[in-house]
């Protein structure tokens, strides 16, 4: 009777173990040499307590808390976060509405559709960068010409296009991962429900409301919590098109600045433990409005 | 067959002479560099019948800082020799073999911003290696249409680089711009800027004692203009360019003048290119162009210091830059070589070069020494609000200084 739960423990151990090794060992390194002043290159290090997120210098507030760069970082996140998430979301719903259609060739639209997402990021943010240049660049190229532009726009360079910029990049390469997961949960809505609904005389935006979105939610929901987790760690669509500018730099970023550039493990270990929170605590809320939408959904069905 | 014989004289070289040893240096990873590199390195080999290893780094440079930096951290043997950037010296030192006893009289022979730029507490940690410096490119035959000298001030440039750019405009020319520069907020517009601002009168950001200058009349007049440049004789794209990108518009045919290294000359001149045979240059405006190029450093964990110090003289001495210069155009640190009739017969321009490094400007790295990257990045950051227009030069700068008080705790470096 005492050996099954032994067994078990037994037979988890190597994934226990490999758990501990490649994520919890790492994560608590990077949250322990965020209480250091270590630094790369130098073998030497103390522990500073708090420092590194807030101090104070005879007078003067030093640390990540009051650091105008880092804050900046954060709200750049953020609105990176919620624009790209949210078109994507969106048209992603939309293309999956389209493709769930019968016409001829669909297989082939599918097969299509899904080529962004199988492009390396680092590979499509170049190619989006030459295509964006603003000298050189296919995009103003076809709005010139197109008579929409009068002027060649710096979508990568002018402060106020080159967010935009960035989350335009991303919708391109990250809808087909949205599409993919709305197109699976489409599938499973049953002809007999919308049938149904026809019947009782829904139009087809009543329909897709109150029959196809309801059921396609849950399927929905996790397709935005992966790409909400992933786009507040966003790192190389942004380095790749607008390098340390901090007009665009995000948390990941402006670690990575502090970590490798100016090589103070410390400091960019504190930056890192504050993003792995940010990133949990929003996990935490998005997933537990999630939860609380669908209960009482439950409860009204 | 060859093969055999190679390897049996590899291996007979290995096991003959006790002292014969393996030295590993990191040079540049890809092309000519590389070959060059590997030319030299081979050579020192044969004539001390010792072997080399070439170690491949990664090409960028805040990558491969960073490799040395966990290298370095572990005390290492790995690397013996290592390529360092000019801006370097300051961060690698403490891990770096003190080169005096080794070099003699060869550091009075290079040029002495160089030598000092290398010199960190009294220690000389590197031995310049190649130079680079800014220099200004411009369309001879276009300066030549529109009767324009080549101009000695900024505000002449700019002058120079309204008239032809409306004047090609009008000619039916729309994509014709005045100046290319790197603009993007990375240490390339550290170089730009502190041009700008150094042959205005306006200081080095830091001064060599560490006082932090830039918050002054003549740094912030400086930035204004160069903001009117953006947008005017400067597409706004300038914000983003890095070398590459500048050098794209210029070699194109669609700029006038252009900031760049001197590796865009060879470029420029290659054939295919739009604009060969019509690009002249000079030095910057004001005169001042920004130190570059790459140092050796022995490190000090290395197994065998004495021998790996021999590689680095051998590689840096006078024959070695001389072929160099020649095969590969890579600017030697030894003034006396640009009086050489064979390397002026293969290099023209480096008259040019030979006036522009005599009065380069070095950056303020070893000063500031581990947080110069913080620096540099403080700086282009607020050079970039002022020229995207985001912020005026008076306050930016004074910020700046704030920002450099904190990083550098109160001005003590």
């Amino acid at each position: 009777m005492v050996a099954r739960p032994r067994t078990a423990w037994l037979f988890l151990a190597p994934s226990l173990a490999l758990l501990v090794l490649v994520a919890a060992w790492p994560l608590a390194r990077t949250v322990s040499f965020g209480f250091t002043d270590a630094a790369l290159g130098d073998p030497s290090w103390h522990w500073i307590g708090f420092d590194n997120y807030l101090a104070d210098y005879g007078g003067r507030w030093y640390g990540l808390l009051v650091d105008p760069t880092w804050w900046q970082a954060v709200w750049n996140t953020l609105r990176f976060a919620l624009f790209s998430v949210g078109l994507e979301t969106l048209l992603g719903v939309v293309i999956a509405l389209v493709l769930s259609a019968e016409f001829p060739g669909r297989a082939w639209v599918r097969a299509a559709v899904l080529v962004p997402w199988a492009v390396p990021t680092i590979v499509s943010a170049k190619m989006w960068g030459w295509m964006l240049n603003d000298q050189f660049g296919i995009v103003n190229h076809v709005l010139l010409s197109l008579g929409l532009l009068s002027q060649p726009l710096a979508w990568t360079a002018e402060p106020g296009l080159a967010m935009a910029s960035v989350i335009m990049v991303d919708v391109w390469k990250t809808t087909p991962f949205v599409t993919l997961l709305a197109l699976a949960a489409l599938q499973l809505v049953p002809k007999e429900c919308r049938e149904a609904a026809r019947i009782d005389g829904a139009g087809p935006l009543r329909e897709f409301f109150s029959v196809t979105l309801p059921i396609i939610r849950p399927a929905l929901m996790v397709a935005v919590v992966f790409r909400a987790l992933d786009a507040l760690r966003v790192f190389d669509v942004v380095y790749v098109l607008t390098s340390n500018s901090t007009d665009t730099m995000s948390m990941s970023v402006f670690a990575r600045q502090q970590l490798i550039d100016f090589q103070d493990v410390g400091y960019g270990s504190a930056a890192a433990t504050l993003l792995f929170l940010t990133v949990a605590l929003v996990s935490a809320l998005v997933l537990s409005a999630g939860r609380v939408r669908l209960t009482e959904e439950g409860v009204l069905r | 067959m060859l093969r055999a014989v190679f390897l049996a004289l590899v291996c007979g070289l290995a096991a003959a002479p006790a002292r014969a040893a393996e030295i590993s240096i990191s040079c540049s990873a890809v092309g000519l560099e590389l070959r060059l590199c590997r030319a030299g390195a081979e050579r020192w080999a044969r004539e001390t019948g010792n072997t080399v290893r070439l170690v491949s780094t990664p090409n960028a440079a805040g990558e491969r800082l960073a490799l040395y930096q966990q290298l370095l951290a572990a005390r290492s043997p790995a690397i013996d020799v290592l390529q360092i950037d000019v801006v370097w010296p300051g961060i690698l030192a403490r891990h770096l073999l003190d080169l005096r006893p080794y070099a003699g009289e060869r550091p009075a022979a290079n040029f002495a911003s160089m030598i000092a730029n290398d010199t960190v507490n009294g220690q000389l940690v590197a031995m310049p290696w190649f130079a680079d410096v800014g220099l200004l490119y411009y369309r001879k035959d276009l300066l030549a249409k529109y009767g324009v000298q080549v101009p000695r001030s900024w505000a002449a440039l700019a002058a120079a680089a309204r008239r032809i750019q409306d004047g090609e405009r009008a000619a039916g020319r729309p994509r014709m711009w005045g100046f290319v520069w790197q603009g993007r907020a990375y240490e390339g517009l550290t170089c730009d800027a502190l041009e700008w601002i150094a042959s205005q009168g306006g200081g080095h950001i830091v001064e060599p004692d560490g006082r932090i200058s830039i918050d002054n009349r003549r740094a912030a007049g400086a930035l204004q203009a160069a903001a009117a440049w953006v947008g005017g004789i400067s597409p706004r794209g300038v914000l983003n360019y890095a070398e590459e990108e500048a050098r794209g518009v210029f070699q194109s045919g669609d700029a006038v003048f252009m900031r760049n290294w001197p590796y865009a000359l060879a470029l420029a001149e290659s054939a295919g290119s739009p604009v060969r045979g019509r690009v002249g240059v000079a030095p910057l405006p004001g005169g001042i162009g920004t130190l570059g190029g790459a140092q050796l450093a022995v490190s000090r964990y290395s197994k065998h210091p004495r021998l790996a110090a021999s590689l680095v003289m051998a590689l840096t001495g006078r024959a070695e830059q001389k072929r160099r210069a020649i095969a590969g155009g890579f600017n030697p640190t030894l003034p006396a070589l640009y009086r050489d009739a064979a390397i002026r017969r293969a290099n023209p321009y480096y008259g040019v070069m030979a006036r522009a490094l005599a009065h380069a400007a070095a950056r303020p790295s070893a000063v500031t020494g581990v947080r110069y990257n913080r620096v540099s990045s403080a700086f282009a950051n607020a050079v970039h609000a002022v020229l995207a227009g985001q912020a005026d030069a008076r306050t930016a700068l004074g910020s700046l200084e704030g920002q450099l008080m904190r990083i550098s705790r109160g001005g003590r470096w």
